[in-house]
């Protein structure tokens, strides 16, 4: 009690040192918040992207995640619906999944006959109501960061591609996209073949749909079509009318990504043979769950001898793992910088304090008190500094928190395509908050350990002759 | 004597103090017998020892060579938690600095060495009151030492060295840092407080004139003890002063 007593008002006596220690710790505890906060922000924003697009584990056919991705056909699923019943029915599975749905990678070529124009693209098929589902999900409730990027449900053979493919097949005009000032002239290159020799596959079909429907169709004005190798290596074509153009943050990405139907990517890729799929794409409820259901994902393939493989979101999405790595890495060394602030302003005061209270501390030991009893004083001392200025620092980080995040500020984060609002993850940082709060008080309680020893090893005799 | 009589006995102690390259000697193969409950006087001229001899007494400080018997412990021997918790069980401490807690108040000051003997804190309120009344300090209990006179901080000081009822009471130079006139009330107050408590008063001077207050004194010149003298009265504070 009288060691609280003295700490206490030792403190107090000094007002303006104390003042000045205590705001060195909540300058670095509300930077700690703020900036951790920020991060957990990115971390949210980059798992929900990563999420809602591509799950939160995904099934392969042994071996396709490494070679396939350039052969997809190779690497197909046959009884992909058993395999979606085995994974959906499983009693431990079940409770966990949000949505497990097939998949298809492709890549071909995509081309807009009418404006003569033609780009390589990379295409997902998904079930458009599984997707609609996945594009849901939102377990750190960020609301105003997620864009709607569902695809057409009505009609198989519409989807959405990305703004930059978009704009090299030169849709901008029927997708109403603000593409920016004309593309630069260039030289049309030499053709000896008239224009009417020039085989357009997709309007071919069209024309003929047209005219079996008695001529009332109307042929869409932002249509592609996708060309492809089949798994028997033929090459296969399909109409495909583009809804949406969805900017996709990366450049190379955007440029060549395709979003289409199942069905239609399993006609393309697969023709008039055998339907498959090249992945299940499993989004749980918790992004936490993903050990324990791809452990038992596992276990069900070596319980049924299935040839199957499990990677996860980190695995999926590397740009994730890397920003999640980078910002980590910038979080540590702030946190670093402020620990060592923190640590040196506590050291400071407390050898100041220990200097000055010299001859108190000889005249407690003549009391009585023992040296563990000293280094108990001046530890408490220090340890009530670092409280003191977490707890300031925290609400401090609190209040600049939800002043953020109602300042209506922008940013465009790595990979992303478009600015976003800048806010800052103050709901459900307990943990940030308890850390901070521990590891900041630990470390002035630390600090203080130093000069509170040599306090406690003075020689009484000394100690008391101070002047 | 018999030893069962005798609060300190000092056999042939030395101390030197080392500074640097150069050993200063504060005390020279200094043998003496300290009666218990006697009020003691130790007396020289500032830089003869009387401190260094009062730090060996409060187990404050060590001695370079001899033995020193505190209340029948020979102290050389003691741990630094045991000469701790020694301290804070027999010894109580009386400085010509006062040497108060700042941050406590003087009932806080006071009430200190019983927290440290784990006193009930029922008897330490009834304990640091009575003393409190004793040294006449009830009225400013709560005041912090800077709110106090010189006087007042000494009678906290004495209070609080007898507050836990100690073999051994030390009391170094206690009246140097005041006015002649609180000294001696100072010193009245100490003798009173002695004799309430019955317990052993060791304190130093360097004031010749105070000499006479002492029951028992001890001359001590360039760390020797040049003269001891023993008497078996009291003498009367009110006739000396």
């Amino acid at each position: 009690m009288n060691t609280i007593k003295i700490a206490s008002r030792s403190i107090l006596r000094n007002v303006r040192r104390s003042l000045m220690t205590v705001l060195a710790i909540s300058v670095g505890a509300s930077s700690m918040v703020v900036f951790g906060e920020f991060v957990s922000r990115v971390f949210a924003q980059l798992e929900t992207r990563g999420v809602i697009s591509g799950g939160h584990l995904a099934v392969y056919h042994r071996g396709y995640f490494n070679y396939g991705v350039g052969n997809p056909a190779a690497y197909g699923i046959r009884d992909y619906p058993s395999l979606l019943d085995l994974i959906t029915n499983d009693p431990v599975l079940k409770p966990k999944i949000n949505v497990a749905t097939p998949t298809i990678n492709l890549f071909g070529i995509a081309a807009n006959f009418e404006s003569e124009a033609s780009k390589t693209f990379f295409g997902r098929g998904v079930v458009a109501a599984d997707y609609n589902r996945m594009q849901q999900w939102d377990e750190h409730d960020l609301k105003d960061f997620v864009v709607d990027g569902s695809i057409n449900t009505e009609d198989t053979s519409h989807g959405n591609v990305g703004v930059g493919l978009a704009r090299i097949l030169k849709l901008a005009k029927p997708l109403n996209l603000e593409v920016g000032p004309e593309a630069p002239g260039v030289d049309e290159p030499a053709s000896n073949v008239s224009p009417g020799a020039q085989r357009d596959f997709g309007g071919l079909e069209e024309a003929n749909k047209t005219e079996s429907n008695g001529g009332k169709a109307t042929v869409a004005a932002a249509r592609l079509d996708l060309l492809a190798a089949t798994a028997g290596g033929a090459p296969n074509v399909v109409n495909f009318f583009v809804d949406k153009a969805i900017s996709q943050g990366m450049k190379e990405v955007d440029d060549s990504f395709v979003l289409m139907n199942f069905a239609l990517s399993q006609q393309l890729l697969f023709g008039r043979g055998e339907k498959q799929a090249v992945g299940i794409v499993v989004q749980l409820h918790h992004t936490r769950d993903i050990p324990a259901v791809r452990a038992r994902l596992e276990q069900l393939f070596k319980e049924k001898n299935l040839n199957l493989e499990v990677r996860d979101l980190k695995e999926l999405q590397p740009f994730y793992k890397q920003a999640v790595g980078m910002f980590s890495a910038i979080f540590l060394f702030v946190a670093v910088i402020m620990i060592v602030i923190v640590l040196f302003t506590v050291v400071n005061t407390m050898s100041m304090s220990v200097m000055e209270r010299t001859q108190e501390i000889g005249t407690l030991r003549a009391l009585g008190l023992g040296q563990t009893g000293v280094m108990g004083q001046f530890v408490l001392e220090g340890a009530l500094l670092g409280l003191i200025g977490t707890f300031g620092g925290l609400l401090v980080g609190l209040v600049l928190s939800q002043v953020v995040n109602h300042a209506g500020l922008t940013w465009q984060p790595p990979g992303s395509a478009f600015p976003i609002p800048l806010k800052l993850m103050s709901q459900g940082a307990v943990g940030l908050f308890v850390g901070i709060g521990f590891g900041l008080s630990a470390i002035a309680t630390l600090a203080a350990w130093i000069p509170a020893r040599n306090a406690a090893r003075m020689k009484v005799v000394d100690a008391l002759g101070h002047v | 004597m018999n030893e069962k009589q005798t609060a300190v006995v000092f056999e042939n102690v030395s101390k030197t103090y080392r500074m640097g390259e150069i050993e200063v000697p504060a005390l020279k193969g200094v043998s003496l017998q300290i009666r218990q409950k006697r009020f003691s006087m130790v007396l020289g001229p500032s830089g003869s020892g009387k401190t260094t001899l009062l730090n060996l007494i409060g187990c404050l400080d060590q001695a370079t060579a001899g033995v020193v018997t505190v209340c029948g412990q020979n102290i050389s021997e003691f741990s630094d938690r045991a000469i701790s918790r020694f301290r804070a069980r027999h010894i109580g401490f009386i400085f010509q600095n006062f040497n108060l807690v700042p941050v406590l108040s003087a009932y806080e000051n006071i009430e200190y060495p019983l927290v440290l003997l784990g006193v009930d804190a029922r008897e330490r309120s009834a304990r640091t009151k009575q003393i409190l009344e004793s040294v006449g300090l009830l009225h400013v209990a709560d005041h912090r030492p800077n709110q106090l006179s010189g006087g007042q901080k000494q009678r906290v000081a004495i209070a609080r060295a007898l507050v836990k009822g100690p073999s051994l009471v030390l009391a170094d130079e206690p009246t140097a840092n005041l006015d002649s006139k609180t000294g001696a009330a100072i010193i009245e107050l100490m003798y009173k407080v002695q004799e309430q408590y019955d317990a052993t008063f060791v304190f130093s001077t360097h004031d010749a004139q105070l000499i006479s207050h002492a029951q028992d004194s001890f001359v001590i010149h360039d760390g020797e003890l040049i003269e001891q003298r023993v008497s078996e009265g009291r003498f009367q504070p009110s006739e000396a002063l």
